[in-house]
């Protein structure tokens, strides 16, 4: 038996007051030495930069295990929670600071798991952001870009390069 | 690039073409057979906002696979008690009329959601929001924030108490009121049950027009979002009670024992 799920909402204009929290996007303080930033930028279909959008990273640690500890909303500085959550600036750009994922097994390749969300978004969207070279040929397009400090990872909703977006199967 | 929100349709027009669409679904092949909409439309040109904003692809189906089957773990380290009770963050009682909103939330086999995250986001009496960018002329309450955390417990029972929000004006159309409303943010015991949502009131006037609501073009479906009036909840001489429960989608992972227990 499966229950008909309750339909999502749009996020609206009024969410910053209410789920951003202090270091909602330092998965670890960014001085720690295997802090690596995950960044891009929010963009429509016109190509402007959204403001009012929020990304959520959910991923495994280097070792590739999968995080199951509290501590996500009260940060201690040391707990890898493998959650975060990153309002966009008025420049359309999101952040964290997180570590590397890992795979615990070779068939996975480690991946970012993100959640969009945003005003005249009616429903949450979500995606993958794989390492360089690691995804998988039919997802290649979801491969992250290295920079200095990690990784680039640019969200567009709409248009010729919209980000592949994905949907979960059912057995 | 908020020029899609500029208020250049009238109410009129924009019922016409939530109508239209209304009309289009009713119509289409396999209606009356359950063949529904369960999800808004991302595409719902009505909602102004969402014109740029929509993906044009279908999604790619995957295998959810590694972190995706599980979800984020939250506890008594993150969520004070005090969290849940909207109308005791500051030092009076807020305007309005104090309610309890309380419900499930179990996944899509009707398993509770046990120990997680439900977070919540309001107006406030007179419909406005603690937010700068809320530029509506009602007067901001200085004992009510209008934001609350709880973690479900082992039957996957909520409870907040706080004040009934009023609808809002907003700038999708000239005229445009926004029913009165409360936003979810609920999460699983997988990361693909994410939800973002908003609660709804029995009866507001203003459902059929306004296209956030009905952009979830299945009535039965949008239905879901309104919770209902308990008198059990109500308690005496205290606050007024509504019920809500909430079904996330199904589970990809096997369910252990401990799980269930
Ligand atoms: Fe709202």
């Amino acid at each position: 038996m499966s229950l008909t799920p309750t339909p999502g909402q749009t996020v609206g204009p009024f969410f910053h007051y209410a789920l951003p929290y202090a270091g909602d996007a330092e998965l670890v303080p960014p001085a720690r030495a295997e802090a690596i930033r995950l960044h891009g930028r929010v963009y429509d279909g016109a190509g402007d930069p959204v403001p009012d959008a929020l990304v959520e990273v959910w991923q495994t640690g280097p070792d590739g295990a999968v995080p199951q500890v509290a501590g996500s909303l009260r940060r201690d500085g040391y707990t890898f929670t493998g959650f975060g959550r990153a309002q966009t600036d008025r420049t359309g750009h999101y952040r964290f600071s997180t570590l590397r994922p890992g795979a615990l097994s070779s068939a996975g390749a480690p991946y970012f798991a993100l959640t969009v969300f945003a005003r005249g978004l009616l429903d949450r969207l979500f995606t993958r952001a794989y390492l360089p070279g690691a995804a998988p040929a039919e997802l290649a397009a979801l491969e992250a870009v290295p920079d200095d400090r990690g990784f680039v990872f640019d969200i567009r909703l709409q248009g010729e390069d919209e980000t592949v977006f994905l949907s979960h199967a059912r057995d | 690039m908020t020029s899609s929100d500029s208020a250049a349709a009238s109410q009129a027009e924009i019922s016409a073409e939530i109508a239209a669409i209304s009309r289009e679904y009713d119509a289409r092949p396999g209606s009356g057979e359950g063949a529904t909409e369960t999800a808004p439309r991302l595409d719902y040109p009505p909602y102004r906002s969402s014109i740029l904003r929509h993906p044009t692809k279908a999604p790619r189906q995957v295998d959810p696979e590694g972190v995706e089957l599980w979800a984020p773990v939250f506890g008594e380290l993150d969520v004070d008690p005090l969290e849940s009770d909207l109308t005791v963050q500051h030092r009076g009682e807020p305007v309005g009329e104090r309610m309890v909103v309380t419900g499930r939330v179990t996944d899509g086999e009707g398993r509770p959601v046990r120990r997680q995250l439900v977070e919540i986001w309001q107006a406030n009496a007179g419909g406005r929001y603690i937010h700068q960018r809320d530029q509506h002329p009602a007067a901001l309450d200085p004992n009510f924030t209008g934001m609350g955390r709880c973690l479900t417990d082992d039957d996957g029972r909520y409870r907040f108490t706080t004040i009934k929000p009023g609808p809002y004006p907003w700038r999708n159309h000239h005229n445009a009121w926004r029913p009165a409303h409360i936003h979810f943010s609920v999460f699983g015991r997988e990361f693909t049950q994410r939800l973002v949502t908003q609660m709804y009131f029995p009866g507001d006037p203003l459902f059929a027009l306004d296209p956030i609501y009905q952009s979830i073009v299945d009535p039965a479906a949008r239905d879901r979002l309104v919770a209902t009036y308990d008198h059990d909840v109500t308690t005496h001489e205290w606050a007024t009670g509504y019920r809500w429960d909430i079904v996330l989608s199904g589970s990809h992972r096997t369910v252990f024992e401990e799980d269930e227990q």
